[in-house]
């Protein structure tokens, strides 16, 4: 459905990306992961053509449903059936949850089937139909997450992109928006997932891929990845040479040459 | 008396609110404070003149005529002159918008001349009503106030009810986001533009019939209405009518006490309210969460 073949990303004089391929399949969920400036939300910004330069990425090139959308305005993008959830919400704190669900649907005409739309968003995000009036600055930080993800399922998606949307919320929210991400994937949306949150990312992914400095080091399956050893280390911080207290000192002393295995 | 003086004060305090209300548009689209906002709206006026005196239009399409030209001037300046602009800091988006205001002066200077010149609305500042004993109305007042109400309720449903109203309020909130919402930000600014330079202009062709017409009589009733914004927070429609309101009411009293100093109020105002509270006395404030 989507494919990415070999993108470099510049930010001036910085590669961010240092060619980049994957592939999402219909009805997959997908899953980016990688620590702190990995290039994760570098890849979702190029695909959705929103950073500052319009001539990025600028090698390689982006299909999606076999056309090719690399130099697509961001607009036409969103009409193919692209959807993005940016890191940290983004909502519009002004606008009424309902202004906001609105907002999402910009750029379809069908009134009644937007309100039908924003029926089958209330019904995953009840919390949202009581809130309906209010201004969205004022809501928490999970529903504020619920909002942005009601409001970019507005456009009708094909693929939705959600950047951390883990991000500042308590293990059990988590739970929950990771539960309505897939009650969404089973109604018939692929979905591209960047996260932090290894452990919980990788429970719900059909396929996962790592990412490391600008560039992907892993591809495969979760169940793969979940038993092994350096990805456990690394970025489920399970050590069982940490899980004494004496181990933990030690671990501690090591530290500094524990990074030495790197994927490439 | 004193009657007579709130309704002088808030008919001028409604023009300086209908001027107020171009600046905070184009603020809150764009993080951009326009100082061309008062020579775009004398140079409308000029055209409204122009027509007026030398084609002889009937004043009504000379009035459409107009309201066109400002909304499409407004449109050419935004994409004209800043959305050129490359990697632009507010201060050069500011420097970019003072270099249009002195463009548009000289235009009409060269194109129109320098003297003052008169300019007729059919709400007459002369015709005048007396509707309670000791309260003089003009029709001009009356034109002030109806205009203003008209024009605040069509800006009100166009902001809550119409699609591109929306998609303007929540590009001016967040526009990466209205971005990704597949809205074409670009057009939105220029709509702004458009509609401001229109406010700019009615009000304008208001202060002209009051006063005089030449190339420079928008400079003082815009820097009264850049204060009456910055008494309304910069940020909100209805707060900024209502800081013109009472901009006009504190010049109008101010200056039935001691006349000598009334064109300097405004302006102690402006310094006063940015002292005790700089955002404004109607902002509003989100603190974004993490």
């Amino acid at each position: 459905m989507l494919k990415v073949k070999n993108i470099e990303t510049w930010y001036d004089l910085i590669r961010a990306l240092h060619g980049i391929s994957f592939e999402v399949k219909e009805g997959d969920i997908v899953t980016l992961l990688g620590s702190n400036g990995a290039g994760k939300t570098t890849t979702l910004k190029s695909i959705m053509q929103i950073l500052e330069d319009n001539d990025q990425p600028e090698k390689g090139f982006i299909e999606f449903l076999g056309e090719r959308i690399d130099r697509k305005d961001t607009e036409e993008i969103v009409r193919m059936g692209i959807s993005y959830v940016p890191e940290g919400r983004e909502v519009f704190p002004e606008l009424t949850v309902l202004e906001n669900l609105q907002m999402g649907a910009y750029t379809r005409k069908d009134r009644r089937e937007i309100k039908k739309d924003i029926e089958d968003v209330f019904r995953h995000f009840p919390i949202l139909r009581e809130r309906q009036k209010q201004e969205a600055g004022y809501m928490s930080g999970g529903e504020q997450q619920m909002l942005a993800i009601g409001r970019a399922l507005m456009s009708r998606p094909k693929l939705l992109m959600l950047d951390e949307p883990s991000l500042g919320l308590s293990p059990l929210l988590t739970k929950q928006i990771f539960n309505i991400i897939r009650d969404i994937n089973k109604g018939g949306v692929t979905i591209l997932l960047v996260e932090q949150n290894v452990n919980m990312a990788l429970k719900y992914a059909d396929f996962a891929f790592l990412m490391e400095s600008g560039r992907i080091v892993r591809a495969d399956k979760p169940e793969v990845l979940l038993e092994d050893e350096d990805v456990k280390r690394f970025y489920l911080g399970i050590d069982t040479e940490e899980t004494t207290a004496d181990g933990y000192r030690k671990a501690q002393s090591s530290k500094r040459y524990r990074r030495k295995v790197r994927f490439r | 008396m004193i009657g007579q003086l709130i309704v002088e004060g808030l008919a001028i305090g409604a023009c300086y609110g209908l001027m107020a209300i171009g600046v905070v548009i184009i603020y809150k689209t764009s993080e951009v404070v326009n100082f061309a906002q008062g020579e775009m709206a004398m140079f409308s006026t000029f055209i409204a003149y122009h027509i007026l005196s030398y084609y002889h239009y009937p004043f009504w399409l000379a009035l459409i005529i107009t309201m066109v030209f400002a909304i499409l001037l407004g449109m050419f300046i935004e994409f004209a002159f800043l959305r050129p602009a490359k990697e632009p800091t507010a201060l050069g988006l500011i420097v970019i918008t003072l270099g249009a205001e002195m463009l548009l002066m000289g235009l009409a200077g060269w194109k129109w001349g320098a003297e003052q010149k008169y300019f007729e609305i059919p709400m007459s500042f002369n015709v005048t009503h007396e509707p309670i004993k000791g309260v003089i109305i003009s029709d001009w007042a009356i034109g002030v106030f109806v205009i203003a109400a008209i024009l605040m309720t069509l800006l009100y449903l166009f902001f809550k009810y119409t699609r591109v109203g929306v998609a303007m309020k929540a590009t001016q909130q967040n526009k990466n986001a209205a971005k990704i919402m597949g809205v074409r930000v670009e057009r939105m600014f220029s709509l702004a533009w458009g509609l401001s330079s229109l406010m700019g202009a009615i009000a304008a062709m208001f202060f002209a019939s009051r006063a005089t017409l030449d190339p420079n009589f928008m400079m003082e009733p815009f820097l009264r209405a850049f204060a009456a914004a910055v008494l309304g927070g910069l940020m909100s429609i209805p707060g900024v009518l209502i800081g013109g309101g009472l901009l006009g009411l504190i010049e109008n009293f101010f200056g039935y006490v001691w006349p000598e100093w009334k064109p300097i109020v405004a302006f102690l105002v402006i310094v006063l309210v940015l002292c005790v509270r700089p955002s404004g006395l109607f902002a509003k404030h989100y603190i974004k969460k993490v």
